[in-house]
Order: structure tokens, then C-alpha cells, then sequence
């Protein structure tokens, strides 16, 4: 039993893992109930997935120039998929696809309540500074409370 | 090697059908935006694969392509998300499109009638435009 064959044995297994993972990020993000469960789904088994495979590809391949490509490719996953994760869950909050209801634990929206912001339908508004600012007080128009009532002061 | 060749492609065509599945059903923009996340992944994972099981290694610059290409997707359409209406990222049906289109023929046409109505113009109007 020479080492290649324990790479390639090594690499087999890395291989089926990752597309294992790939496998149940796909599911995951078929199955789970919102926004925010899916972008997990999405982003955490799905980059583990892919570095496994890419140690797969360099087990089996067996060149550093190779090596050199694929760490480049697993580094950029590493660095990318939390920004795009952050920007999806920045966008998906503000625009009220966040529910509440499934959430165990929502910091940011009992801070905003807590600094004085009003609920639109189901996104965050902030509330003017100033009340009698008029531009800012039109933007707001729309304003209807979770249990129907007009949360904006007299 | 042959069978786990063809077991990591299942699992990835898998994967990639069950990201299509949600990019069809996903009620808003953004959950289509991970789901074409999770297709490009897929993608470069069988790009790997293959590369891996066959040995060469000139497709290799198309997983940093593809990479980019899908972080660069999903943080536009992130940046540029909006409050959808409800009901608004569902595909309609044929009977559906077809109502509301002829919902707005007839809005046109009674806007031509009442721009027709409008044009005659008022008899001391002509006199002074010649």
C-alpha cells in the first residue's frame, strides 16, 4: 500500500463529503421555512462542502501549482460568503421578509423599538428625530401598528 | 473509484435540481439569490469533480471565475432589494396574465376614446392658430 493510494483513498472520502454537504445545502434550502434558515443553509454547509472537495481535487491531483489554484479558490469562498451572507440577511431585514415569529432571539428589532422606531407592515421605519419635520413625517404615511392602531405620536 | 465518481454527481446534480427548485418557488428576490448561490456552488463542485476524476487541470480557472461571478450576483441583487408588494415575485398563471391584459387593453382604449374627445379642439383656438 504505496502513499498514493492513501491519497486517493483520502481524497475519495474528502470528495464524498463535500458533495454530501452540497447535497444538504440544497436541501436545506428547498426545505426550510424563510429567509434567514435558507441563507444559513445556503452559505455555512455549503462553503465547508466546497473546501472539502477542493482538498479532494488537490489529494488527488497531487501539484502545487494546482494547490496554489485551489487555495485562491477556497480563501476567496472564505472571504466572500459572509459578505454576500450579510448583505442578503441586511436586505431581507430592512425589507420586512424577516419573521419574527421564528426567531429565538431579535436584538435588532427590540433596539430599534427601544430608540423609538415604528413597525411598517412587517420592516423597521425609523422615526423622524424631530416629530413637526414635515418631509420626514410624509414618508410615514402608511404607518399601521401590528394590532391596527396608529403608532405615531399625536 | 467509478462508483464514487458517480455517487458525488448524483449528489451534486441533486444538489443543483433542488436549488433550481427553490429559485422557481421563492417567494421574494433574495431567496432566489441564495438558491442561484447554491446552483453556482454546485457547478463549481462538479467542475472539481470532474477535473478530479479525469486528471486535467486547465479547467481549474473556472472555479475562481464562477466564484466571483456569483458573489458579485448575489451582493447586486442584495444591494438593489426592494419592498415587493405581496404576491408579487409569484409566477402567474396563463389565465391570469391573460385577465389582466385584457383589463389594460380596455383602460387603453378608453383612454384613446377620451383623448379623441379631448383633441376637438374648441372653434376660436383654430381661428388663432392660423
Amino acid at each position: 500500500m504505496t502513499w498514493t493510494t492513501v491519497a486517493d483513498v483520502a481524497a475519495a472520502l474528502c470528495l464524498l463529503a463535500g458533495a454530501f454537504l452540497a447535497f444538504a445545502a440544497g436541501v436545506g434550502v428547498v426545505r426550510f421555512p424563510d429567509l434567514l434558515s435558507r441563507m444559513h443553509a445556503g452559505t455555512k454547509p455549503q462553503v465547508l462542502g466546497l473546501i472539502l472537495l477542493l482538498m479532494g481535487e488537490a489529494l488527488r491531483v497531487r501539484n502545487l501549482q494546482v494547490l496554489g489554484m485551489l487555495v485562491l479558490v477556497a480563501v476567496f469562498q472564505l472571504m466572500t460568503a459572509p459578505v454576500a451572507a450579510h448583505m442578503v440577511g441586511r436586505a431581507g431585514y430592512r425589507t420586512g421578509k424577516v419573521r419574527s415569529d421564528l426567531l429565538e432571539v431579535d436584538e435588532l428589532t427590540e433596539d430599534q423599538v427601544a430608540g423609538g422606531a415604528v413597525r411598517v407592515s412587517r420592516a423597521i421605519v425609523a422615526q423622524p428625530v424631530r416629530p413637526d419635520d414635515d418631509s420626514v413625517v410624509d414618508a410615514t404615511r402608511d404607518v399601521t401598528d401590528v394590532d391596527g392602531q396608529d403608532p405615531r405620536p399625536a | 473509484m467509478t462508483i464514487v465518481a458517480i455517487v458525488c454527481g448524483a449528489l451534486l446534480s441533486g444538489a443543483a435540481i433542488l436549488a433550481l427548485v427553490r429559485a422557481e418557488r421563492g417567494p421574494s428576490m433574495l431567496d432566489r439569490t441564495i438558491a442561484l448561490d447554491v446552483f453556482v456552488t454546485a457547478i463549481v463542485g462538479a467542475v472539481v469533480l470532474e477535473s478530479a476524476f479525469s486528471g486535467r487541470t486547465d479547467t481549474l480557472p473556472l472555479l475562481v471565475v464562477l466564484s466571483l461571478v456569483a458573489f458579485v450576483g448575489s451582493v447586486t441583487i442584495a444591494r438593489f432589494a426592494a419592498v415587493e408588494p405581496e404576491g408579487e415575485g409569484r409566477v402567474r398563471t396563463v389565465e391570469e396574465i391573460a385577465t389582466e391584459e385584457a383589463a389594460l387593453r380596455r383602460a387603453e382604449d378608453e383612454a384613446l376614446l377620451d383623448e379623441a374627445r379631448l383633441e376637438q379642439p374648441l372653434p376660436d383656438e383654430k381661428e388663432e392658430r392660423s
